[in-house]
């Protein structure tokens, strides 16, 4: 009943301006932090002198790492099992790296003060380039932690390594391809920030920030801080986009709550454009080098990865606690090969800390790119095209759910069609045709096929925690006696829709409108426990959740139903949005009739409460894998290497659809960011270790100016572990797309001999190309 | 928050006014117009004037008129307005050409004109179109009369000019001869985004010879935002893809690229050539 489309019911505030976001929050008597950042990539701090900021009139406090070193708090951990500095206090290992926090009556004065704060530091050579933190003379980042001589951070591996080794040993046909994911930044348009409010008479600690999982950090609060769980409410309102980017705890928001308990007022802090792009999550960098091994005919038979992984200073990935290298290890995509092996290295540098933030379902991303890069380059060294080469190779309906080589259970798929239908659109033959034309006029035209295969939801608590916090997530559902409801989840909106998509599921299981209910979250008191939202995880888990709870009260109906029909409850049947007794279809009762006999004097039977309200808690029993095939044409400028995307043909299949028009949302946006990666972004650094992208001048974000009018279509293949049958979705686009805008350009510059480039695909990157002389995208250009 | 240092303000509402202002504030004191390069420097406090004297009702500094022989743009008319004033982009759809990607329309309806070439930004597109176009500059100081300084003499440097403390643009010049064609050609890396390289390109042909060549080059390194040389070397040809294609060559091997994130030195040298080629062609076609 409630499926389909419908406008989002969040709509309104936000095309209003009626959004509170965490900058709206005013308090009585606030008083705004800032943050005093490091200059140097790498340096010893030798002194921080803060009297004469402290003497600045309006300032009512200036905490810096020795302050947080008397209250234990210098440190922090990170979500993967690592710490990180909140103050510095004995060296700087990035720039930008928090250095002292002024807070002062108004913002101005707080940013007036940090000039007056003397730090002298000692500068150290810089770790930069990821491929020579491992050398003997490479300076040592950590050296806070015991006993460390290196830069080295962990060495993971996944599959079979002899039995893949072996086949590439007899393989008719090997390819080899070094390629780089470059760092690249969730930029969303809210940076990050905090207003802290604790409350010395009750004790209790209120912290507004736009956290996508504000459940978690009430935890860590109370874990790290020694504060009562029950004495944290963490309130995350309206977030201006998240990708990623705000699952973490920033240095910036223990600033503001020991700020707050400091000064006994409220504290604000925001971070402006450049502190956002300079020190908060990062994602990607990745630099690999992937292998096929196949038969002469194109059959894939293995896969083989190398990954040097660039942390930054501290490991502060947020991923599943046992997967360092996150789920990269799907890298055997969509396709039917015998055997795959990868090895990941974790590297320290003097960059900021983070890593796989910006919607990359935990490094499927970088799995995703490398595997349908490799199967372009497996394509080009064949001479076959390269759409019938992944027609000979994707997994088979019948092959579901499929094991692959290195331990996941794929739920479900018809690949084939997915890939057919995207041809289908394109007029795949007919661009072909065209390419040639315009191949013999010496115009450069690309077409870029990619298929991903994505795993989402996380996950199923025996496999997945973060820091030992099970990803299972709660709902709550309250059915008022006039047939309204209240849905509480655990996972957090940054622009999902889920006020309208988690409704819609309501009422769908409720023969209610989903104008009918409510949908609560972001409020740590007002919300069951979950993690989030984040790798596209929330319709997996929390949609489930709320189905399940749906479903709990719709049999709590049946029985209140039963006693006002006086009937038993196996006698009834539930259809058209109402219980009736079975072959008495008029019988039938609404939800809303039965809420209210809930709630009147109507006798129950012995043992049954009262009220409709259900509770439960969602341990997802597998991940869920859409899937989808993208097809990408491009022209590019000869004479200046300009890329132009022409069109971009999108088959998604993720399952049930509730609202298409959000499942489109995501997906134009996450297209757009694809492109926006393969085109133009990157945050490089120079010798130095100075940040080379922090601002919108330097980090560029695409515009509707370099996106065509997205052309989508879909399948449907339910997922089978999914109470509804749906599938994570918000990452999907851009996860997918950004190999098939690589792959296109790498086809328009196949008649100079190329068969990879690394993004982003500048003008100027695009003619070094072609001139055979590319430069390095992560390093400054010289 | 990005939030600039204290600084006094304070409204002009007349040139000498302003003129009053910028004596009485002194050196720290800057103009602002429409504040869309020197507020984010300030912002991000590269930039701490100590007074800023605001321009923006100077109306007198807002008109685009035709006087004699020449077209005369006011320093105060904005981007847009420049953009949407069909008698300046029929007599020179250089304008059009580079006001459609001067940053983003947002941008375009608050910068000005004259910001553009007081920023002297190496970067800046104007500065190569003026250029190319060989207009002349109009300064007007306190209590003396307005002086006039041609486009070619007035950039002295990354961020300088001859435009003095104290002193104000007032107007840019140019003349307007017939049998003229100009262009502008421009390579970002997305849109709103400054030039990796740009060219204009401005020839007035008669009798079917090159009379005079105007070759404008931003973000090249070249001296004075042109290309003398290219411009020479045009002046008596006969306009054609061979003579175009070797102006632009000449123009790339005259200037002096460097290397940023938007390109490498001999990317950018290859776009002098590319574009000046380009736009050579297409102002040919329009004269
Ligand atoms: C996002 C963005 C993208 C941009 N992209 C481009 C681009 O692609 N190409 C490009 O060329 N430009 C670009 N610009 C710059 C834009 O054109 C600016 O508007 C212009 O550089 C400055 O004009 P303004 O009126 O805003 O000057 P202001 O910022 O007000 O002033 C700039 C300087 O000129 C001085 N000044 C201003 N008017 C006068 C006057 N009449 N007399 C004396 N001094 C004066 C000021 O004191 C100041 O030093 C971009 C700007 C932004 C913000």
């Amino acid at each position: 009943m409630s499926y389909g489309r419908m406008h989002r019911k969040e709509d309104a505030r936000f095309i209003r301006g009626r959004g509170t976001y965490t900058d709206d929050v005013r308090l009585p008597g606030m008083l705004y932090g800032a943050i005093l950042r490091s200059p140097h990539a790498h340096a010893r701090i030798v002194s921080v002198d803060a009297s004469a900021a402290e003497a600045h009139p309006k300032v009512r406090a200036v905490i810096t790492g020795q302050t947080l070193a008397g209250l234990g708090l210098a440190w922090m951990p990170t979500l993967s099992q690592d710490i990180q500095a909140v103050l510095a206090t004995d060296k700087v290992r990035f720039q930008g790296q928090e250095v002292a926090f002024v807070v002062a009556e108004d913002a101005y004065s707080a940013r007036d003060a940090l000039e007056l704060i003397d730090v002298e530091y000692e500068p150290l050579d810089a770790v930069v380039d990821a491929r020579t933190a491992l050398d003997q003379d490479a300076p040592v980042i950590r050296d806070d932690l015991e006993g460390r001589t290196d830069n080295h951070l962990f060495d993971w591996e996944a599959g079979d390594r002899a039995r893949t080794d072996a086949i590439f040993e007899r393989a008719e046909v090997k390819v080899a391809q070094d390629m780089l994911y470059p760092r690249v930044h969730p930029a969303p348009l809210e940076t990050c920030g905090a207003v802290a409010d604790f409350d010395k008479v009750t004790g209790k600690l209120t912290v507004w920030c736009p956290t996508q999982a504000p459940h978690a950090h009430r935890t860590l609060y109370a874990m790290v801080a020694g504060l009562p769980e029950h004495k944290i409410r963490v309130i995350s309102p309206d977030i201006g986009g998240g990708f990623g980017g705000k699952v973490g705890i920033y240095p910036g928001y223990v600033c503001a709550i020991v700020g707050s308990i400091v000064t006994g007022r409220p504290v604000k802090w925001m971070e402006d454009r450049s502190e956002n792009l300079m020190s908060t999550s990062f994602a990607r960098d990745y630099h690999m080098r992937g292998e096929i091994a196949a038969t002469r005919d194109g059959k894939i038979q293995a896969i083989r990865v190398k990954v040097l992984a660039d942390h930054g200073a501290f490991n502060g990935t947020a991923q599943p606690t046992k997967f360092p290298a996150g789920f990269f290890h799907v890298f055997s995509g969509s396709y039917d090969v015998e055997a795959a092996h990868c090895e990941v290295t974790g590297v320290y540098t003097n960059k900021a800390p983070g890593g796989v933030a910006y919607a990359c379902s935990f490094r499927v991303t970088e799995a995703v790119y490398l595997v349908e890069r490799m199967v372009d380059v497996l394509a080009a060294e064949l001479g076959t095209d390269p759409a019938e080469l992944r027609l000979r190779n994707l997994l088979r309906p019948e092959q579901f759910p499929y094991h692959s080589p290195t331990g996941w259970e794929y739920d479900s798929g018809d690949y084939p069609r997915a890939l057919r239908l995207a041809l289908d659109m394109a007029g795949y033959d007919k661009l072909r045709a065209e390419q040639a034309d315009r191949r013999a006029r010496g115009e450069l035209m690309g077409i870029g096929i990619s298929f991903f295969t994505e795993a989402v939801g996380a996950g199923p608590r025996k496999h997945m925690d973060i820091l030992g916090l099970g990803m299972a997530d709660g709902a709550e559902l309250r059915v008022h006696p006039t047939g309204k409801a209240v849905l509480r989840v655990s996972c957090q909106s940054q622009g999902q829709g889920h006020e309208t998509t988690f409704a819609q599921i309501v009422g769908h299981e409720l023969g209610i409108p989903a104008d009918d209910v409510e949908v609560v979250h972001g409020d740590t008191d007002q919300t069951p426990f979950g993690l989030g939202t984040y790798g596209s995880r929330s319709t997996p888990v929390s949609g489930a959740a709320a189905a399940i709870v749906s479903r709990k009260v719709r049999d709590r109906a049946r029985i209140v139903a039963a006693a006002m029909l006086e009937a038993s409850p196996d006698d009834l049947e539930w259809s058209d949005g109402t219980w009736s007794v079975v072959g008495d279809p008029a019988s039938g009762k609404s939800l809303a009739e039965i809420a209210l006999a809930a709630h009147s004097n109507l006798e129950l039977p012995d043992g049954v409460e009262g009220h409709l309200d259900a509770v439960t808690v969602y341990n997802p029993p597998n991940l869920t894998y859409p899937f989808g095939a993208y097809i990408c044409v491009v022209d590019v400028d000869p004479g200046t290497g300009q890329v132009r995307v022409r069109r971009f043909v999108a088959v998604d299949d993720c399952g049930v659809r509730i609202n298409p028009m959000i499942v489109e949302g995501q997906i134009h946006g996450g297209l757009a960011d694809g492109v926006g990666m393969a085109l133009m972004q990157v945050m490089a650094f120079d010798e130095d270790g100075n940040h080379l992208g922090a601002s919108f001048m330097d980090y560029l974000l695409p515009t509707s100016m370099e996106c065509p009018s997205w052309e989508l279509g879909e399948t449907v293949t339910p997922s089978p572990a999914h109470p509804i049958g749906a599938k994570g979705v918000g990452e999907s686009a851009t996860v997918g797309s950004p190999a098939a805008v690589v792959n296109a350009v790498v086809d328009a510059l196949a008649p100079y001999g190329v068969r990879h480039a690394d993004m982003p695909l500048t003008p100027a990157n695009v003619w070094r190309v072609v001139n055979g002389d590319p430069f390095r995208t992560d390093l400054a250009i010289s | 928050m990005q939030v600039p240092a204290r600084f006094a303000y304070e409204r002009a509402d007349s040139v000498p006014h302003a003129l009053q202002l910028l004596e009485r504030y002194g050196p720290e004191a800057r103009v602002v117009a429409g504040g869309h390069s020197l507020i984010p420097m300030m912002k991000l406090r590269l930039a701490q004037p100590e007074a800023l004297i605001d321009i923006n009702g100077l109306t007198e500094l807002g008109q685009i008129t035709v006087e004699g022989e020449e077209l005369v743009i006011g320093a105060l008319v904005r981007h847009a307005e420049l953009l949407a004033h069909t008698i300046a982009t029929d007599l020179f759809p250089i304008f059009r050409d580079a006001e459609r990607v001067i940053a983003d329309p947002i941008v375009r309806n608050r910068g000005t004109v004259g910001g553009s070439l007081c920023q002297a930004d190496p970067s800046e597109d104007l500065s190569a179109v003026f250029s190319a176009l060989r207009a002349t500059a109009v300064i007007q100081a306190g209590g003396a009369p307005s002086r006039k300084v041609p486009i070619r003499a007035f950039h002295h440097g990354p961020y300088e000019t001859a435009v003095e403390p104290g002193e104000l643009l007032v107007q840019l010049r140019v003349p307007i001869r017939t049998g003229t064609g100009s262009a502008y050609e421009k390579v970002e890396r997305r849109v709103g985004d400054w030039p990796v390289a740009a060219a204009g390109a401005v020839l007035r042909v008669v009798d079917g010879v090159i009379e005079q060549a105007g070759i404008g080059l931003t973000a090249v390194g070249a001296e004075h935002f042109c290309s003398p040389e290219a411009e020479r070397y045009l002046e008596g040809r006969q306009p054609g893809e061979e003579a175009f294609a070797q102006a632009g060559r000449i123009a790339a091997e005259h200037c002096e690229p460097h290397a940023d994130q938007r390109g490498p030195a001999d990317y950018k040298r290859h776009l002098a050539a590319e574009l000046t080629r380009r736009a050579l062609a297409a102002a040919a076609e329009r004269i």
